[in-house]
């Protein structure tokens, strides 16, 4: 049990990898509190993992509800060590294409939403003077470009600057920011990634370790950044993708 | 115990934060190989970690000489039955300003820096292609990526570590094997005494480290057992800066009271 006792806000919690964050954390003795919008998804996990978690209702676009979701964490376990700043969507297609509502939408979700969760849950620790540690999701296309995916890797650059300017605010806290960028992860996001299929293929010839992360493999990393283990580790976005950003071409044809 | 069973290699691991390693590998349950050419340090490691019920050994190797890291990785084959880990930890600093350094240094620090690590990483990656599993940690630092006035070649033989991480990681994972590296900040070794020692040094070191303080061996230590452990599953190719924070931070912190 490396996180005995941690009380941890995880946004997007009720699905996805943030579903495996949830997990995970409760697995290694952490309180949990999910914020999120999937209102029954979100109350059924709660529910099911018992009294170590607690579902609490939170648009991340809306600092109110994140202020009602930090207080939560407070009121029911004491305070608050970490928080993983998950919540964000996805846009399909080309840049070119991207609406005014759509830039606004993933602006607002992706990189205020992080804002919101880093800064309300930072303040709560300043003023608990115990330090604490916020994980924010950033991606490999923060730092790569690609095509068809539309104002989604703009966003998820902004994550990590967001998340360097966080951390050398807060380290004289004792607040550790981070960031894990994940690459192609098993969810229903990607559930058109079936073997054999096209989208498979594709991501097979760009990632060397040749197959898509379980969940599982980004709530190691996570575990990982809140726990001690990681006490002289700030600023850095831990990029967990298979190899992908190291690949200069594509991988060499099975044989 | 995260590591229970597992066998760890460790170059460099008589003193400095291969000891860290080595002691935080054995305390993990893995049973731990020392490469190094510090004997008298090497052994006493091995003796105090056996007087605590580990399993250690102490293989004199200098890195730059293939047989020698060949014998070592043979040994723990031999002695611990296989190889799931080897952290390339054995390194030269330099000191001084790069216009100052001697042919001679240069060759000497690519060849333990450089050639070594690459020696190093074939050699357990050859057991490990063929076991179809293992770790591979290489040491760089911060210095991989930016430039300093007075560490002469040491930052350029960091550099090319990343690149070695990289190239290796992309030979090996068909074969499931992973390469990764540490790129450690200021860590209170004998390496860094004198700089910690002198006021202006470690004025300077804290004003440009967000976290004001460097790093105790343990906590690159734990950076280690995370990465060979299976919680690092998805991670190939990349290396951790453990850094403080000093690598995002722009101009120099705030002076503090």
């Amino acid at each position: 049990m490396r996180l005995k006792d941690k009380v941890t806000v995880i946004t997007g919690g009720a699905r996805g990898i943030g579903e495996a964050y949830v997990r995970r954390f409760v697995e290694e003795g952490a309180k949990v509190v999910i914020g999120d919008i999937l209102d029954q998804e979100g109350a059924a996990l709660a529910r099911s993992l018992g009294a170590a978690v607690r579902y609490v209702h939170c648009d991340v676009t809306k600092e109110a509800e994140m202020s009602t979701l930090m207080d939560a964490a407070v009121s029911a376990f004491g305070g608050i060590d970490v928080a993983i700043a998950n919540a964000g969507i996805v846009e399909s297609g080309s840049i070119m294409n991207t609406s005014d509502a759509m830039l606004d939408r993933m602006l607002a979700i992706n990189v205020k939403g992080v804002f919101y969760t880093c800064r309300q849950a930072a303040e709560r620790m300043i003023a608990a003077k115990r330090g604490g540690v916020l994980i924010n999701i950033a991606s490999t296309v923060a730092v790569l470009g690609e095509v068809g995916e539309g104002c989604y890797p703009v966003s998820k650059g902004a994550v990590t600057a967001l998340t360097r300017v966080m951390a050398v605010e807060l380290a004289d806290h004792g607040i550790r920011v981070v960031a894990i960028g994940p690459g192609g992860t098993k969810t229903a996001m990607m559930a058109d990634a079936t073997p054999g299929s096209e989208r498979m293929k594709r991501i097979e010839m760009r990632t060397p370790l040749r197959r898509m992360a379980e969940p599982e493999e980004m709530a190691g990393v996570a575990v990982f950044l809140a726990s001690k283990d990681a006490s002289y580790i700030t600023g850095q976005t831990l990029y967990v993708d298979g190899g992908r950003l190291v690949l200069n071409m594509v991988m060499p044809e099975r044989a | 115990m995260r590591l229970k069973d597992k066998v760890a290699v460790i170059t460099g691991g008589s003193r400095g934060i291969g000891e860290a390693y080595v002691r935080r590998f054995a305390a993990e349950g893995a049973k731990v190989v020392i490469g190094d050419l510090l004997d008298a340090e090497g052994e006493a490691v091995v003796r105090s970690l056996k007087a605590e019920g580990r399993d250690a050994v102490y293989v004199r190797t200098d890195v730059t000489k293939k047989a020698q890291l060949e014998a070592l990785m043979e040994t723990a084959v031999s002695r611990f039955g296989g190889l799931d880990v080897c952290i390339a930890n054995a390194a030269l600093a330099d000191y001084g300003d790069i216009m100052d350094t001697t042919e001679e240094t240069f060759d000497r620090v690519m060849a333990v820096n450089v050639k070594g690590v690459f020696l190093t990483d074939q050699a357990a990656a050859r057991r490990m292609r063929a076991a179809k599993r293992g770790v591979i940690i290489n040491i760089a630092s911060t210095v991989a990526v930016v430039g300093d006035n007075y560490e002469g070649c040491y930052p350029s033989s960091k550099g090319a570590v990343n690149l070695l991480t990289r190239t290796f990681a992309l030979s090996l994972a068909p074969y499931g094997v992973r390469v990764v590296a540490i790129g450690p900040g200021p860590t209170r070794t004998k390496m860094m005494e004198d700089a910690f020692n002198d006021p202006a040094r470690l004025k300077s070191i804290q004003a440009r480290t967000p976290l004001g303080r460097p790093a105790d061996p343990s906590e690159i230590a734990g950076v280690a057992v995370f990465l060979a452990s299976d919680d690092a599953s998805y991670m190939t190719g990349h290396t951790v800066y453990v850094d403080g924070g000093r690598l995002v931070l722009n101009y120099v912190m705030p002076e503090r009271d």
